[in-house]
């Protein structure tokens, strides 16, 4: 049984620190150059897409583990946010807050239910949970049903900047982001990280080794979970609006596409495959249906031929960490 | 009519009936997938689109080569069946040896090709399916009413899982397949072609699915997102039951359609949420699943 560490690529040549820095920097000046050439709105909505693909890459890349269920996190967390900002007038920040614990209390819940099984059936139970959740959001009266949670007022950040002018939102999403993805890189850097490695590679040894690799994975999954969860209440005040879209199993399916796209396991794969992906869904809407038919076949063709996804191939073939 | 619990008999019997309908094909179908994860180690996630597939292979069969219910009951299978050859010679045998989440990603976008595709020829709404005549009408059983139809799904299913069982749990080529699926490289060895084996028992998979398909038609709606919509309440079945067992799959699946008829009697909210409620807790008290030997 070949691993998901035949992903593994051949060495970096330096640390690897280097070419991180250099992608960092680029990844920095490309949103921040971005929104005078490009629609604001679209780029909230891939910066949204970038943090919950990375909050999965955390799961799938970094500890082995394939959620198909990542928008129970997201979905619910919007719907969270929403009905904090849009019912009970939280400001902002607090409601991206609440939604995010939310995130990562349904976290807790899930994870403790899925890491009970391993491989196959943990993708199996994360994707049921969520079509639980789905059912119980559509029933539920505060999430409004069909119609969603419409009208959410983006509010006043700290009670100083007006979210509602586009480019302040923008800063706000963008910060908020980036904040998300250097956790992130920290997180895997950490001691705490290399356990997370070490489990991907061969549980059992790890086990041996006196790591209590149940618990290292439960704070993966809620880390992973609270993470979607800040991208779904952002995405919630960005396009003012929590739906049924962001909890269905589509949304699963389509950061699992975003990060396959743009490579398991790399730090910037999520970000770029949520930028091409977002774009692709953004430029071919009205071709309706068949963006399932591309979909589809995205996911067939990387399985087949293009595993280590874009960013993968980009840093195989320079010998430098990305 | 008599009451049972507060609750009219015709309706408690009623609403068993369609959890046992349902149960018929939650059974038929975690069969064919634990039967294609024991040979493959692939988690076939197009199995939801096979088995709307074989409802529209039905569909279209009578409407336009005027084909009935009985011909489709034996040509669609063995055609989706064919269609199952062929994408496991295209696509499965190159991810096979690969982690197992790659198989479940690909079949994954197979499924969304196939239901895009299905959409953008027919359109979401779905059509209906004409019950045969010869299982046209129902019986009058006193405390409920029967439709035919009905009957014959479940006994049909029945029969089907039985034969399934029987196959490879007490034939020689069933012996066969459980040998290769323990060790092929030894069955190999003993000059049993491996490789056409696991062919073949995805294209009986599939035909399984298929063969849902083709007895579904009738009864729910013929539509593109049918298959979408049953596939991940079967993957809860099979983690309830554990995919170590043939007969088990068969009883969860029967079980658990029971189980959520009587709670749309007596819970109705709860309905559509009951089968992953039953998975959490088992996940709780018995992680390996009800039938299963590993975790």
């Amino acid at each position: 049984m070949v691993s998901l560490a035949d992903l593994a690529m051949l060495p970096a040549r330096d640390g690897g620190t280097r070419s991180l820095s250099v992608a960092f920097a680029m990844m920095l000046a490309f949103f921040a150059v971005a929104p005078f050439f490009l629609y604001p709105v679209f780029l909230m909505q891939a910066l949204c897409f970038a943090l919950f693909a990375c909050a999965f890459n955390l799961l799938i890349g970094y500890v082995g583990l394939l959620s198909f269920g990542h928008a129970l996190f997201f979905g619910w967390a919007s719907y969270l946010c929403a009905h904090a900002a849009k019912r009970w007038g939280f400001p902002p920040e607090a409601a991206v807050l609440f939604g995010t614990a939310g995130g990562a209390a349904l976290g807790l819940v899930a994870g403790f239910l899925a890491i009970r099984r391993q491989g196959i059936y943990f993708a199996m139970i994360t994707l049921a949970l969520a079509q639980m959740m789905y059912f119980v959001a559509l029933r539920a009266p505060f999430t409004g049903g069909e119609d969603g949670i419409q009208n959410v007022p983006r509010g006043r950040l700290f009670g100083l900047f007006d979210l509602s002018h586009e480019m302040t939102m923008y800063v706000f999403v963008l910060v908020t982001v980036f904040a998300g993805f250097l956790f992130i890189y920290r997180i895997i850097n950490s001691p705490f990280g290399e356990v997370l490695k070490a489990i991907r590679e061969n549980e059992a040894r790890a086990i041996s080794l006196g790591y209590k690799t149940e618990r290292y994975k439960l704070l993966a999954f809620v880390l992973s979970a609270s993470l979607a969860g800040l991208a779904g209440a952002l995405k919630a005040l960005v396009f003012q609006l929590a739906s049924l879209t962001d909890v269905y199993w589509t949304m699963s399916g389509e950061v699992v596409l975003m990060t396959l796209v743009g490579g398991l396991g790399t730090v910037f794969g999520p970000v770029v495959g949520a930028l091409l992906i977002v774009a692709m869904e953004t430029y071919l809407a009205q071709l309706g249906q068949w963006v399932l038919v591309i979909q589809g076949a995205i996911f067939v063709v990387c399985v087949l031929v293009f595993r280590r996804g874009i960013v993968g191939e980009i840093a195989n073939a320079l010998r430098v960490k990305l | 009519m008599f009451e049972i619990f507060g609750i009219p008999s015709q309706a408690l019997f009623g609403q068993l009936l369609i959890g046992l309908i349902n149960g018929s094909f939650y059974a038929l179908l975690s069969l064919g997938l634990a039967v294609i994860f024991g040979m493959l180690n692939i988690i076939n996630f197009t199995h939801g689109a096979q088995y709307m597939m074989g409802a529209f292979a039905a569909y279209l069969l009578l409407q336009y080569l005027g084909l009935n219910y009985w011909v489709a009951l034996i040509v669609v299978p063995i055609l989706i069946g064919a269609t199952g050859i062929v994408v496991e010679r295209l696509f499965l045998q190159y991810v096979r040896k690969l982690d197992h989440i790659y198989g479940l990603i690909l079949t994954f976008g197979l499924a969304l090709i196939i239901e895009g595709l299905f959409r953008n020829y027919f359109g979401s709404a779905g059509e209906p399916y004409q019950v045969p005549d010869l299982l046209q009408g129902g019986q009058n059983l006193g405390f409920m009413y029967l439709p035919t139809y009905r009957a014959w799904v479940i006994v049909f299913s029945v029969i089907v899982c039985f034969a399934t069982w029987f196959a490879i749990e007490r034939t020689r080529l069933g012996s066969y397949l459980r040998a290769a699926t323990e060790n092929p490289a030894l069955v190999r060895a003993f000059g049993i072609n491996v490789p056409r084996m696991v062919m073949l028992t995805y294209g009986f998979g599939v035909a399984l699915a298929a063969l849902a398909g083709v007895m579904a038609a009738p009864i729910y709606n013929v539509s593109p997102q049918m298959g979408s919509d049953i596939i991940i309440i079967v993957f809860a079945v099979v983690v309830i039951g554990g995919m170590g067992s043939i007969l088990g799959a068969i009883l969860t699946g029967f079980a658990l359609g029971i189980i959520e008829g009587l709670t749309k009697v007596f819970f109705p909210e709860a309905s559509s949420t009951v089968i992953f409620v039953i998975m959490a807790i088992v996940l709780l008290v018995r992680p390996a699943g009800l039938f299963g030997r590993t975790v």
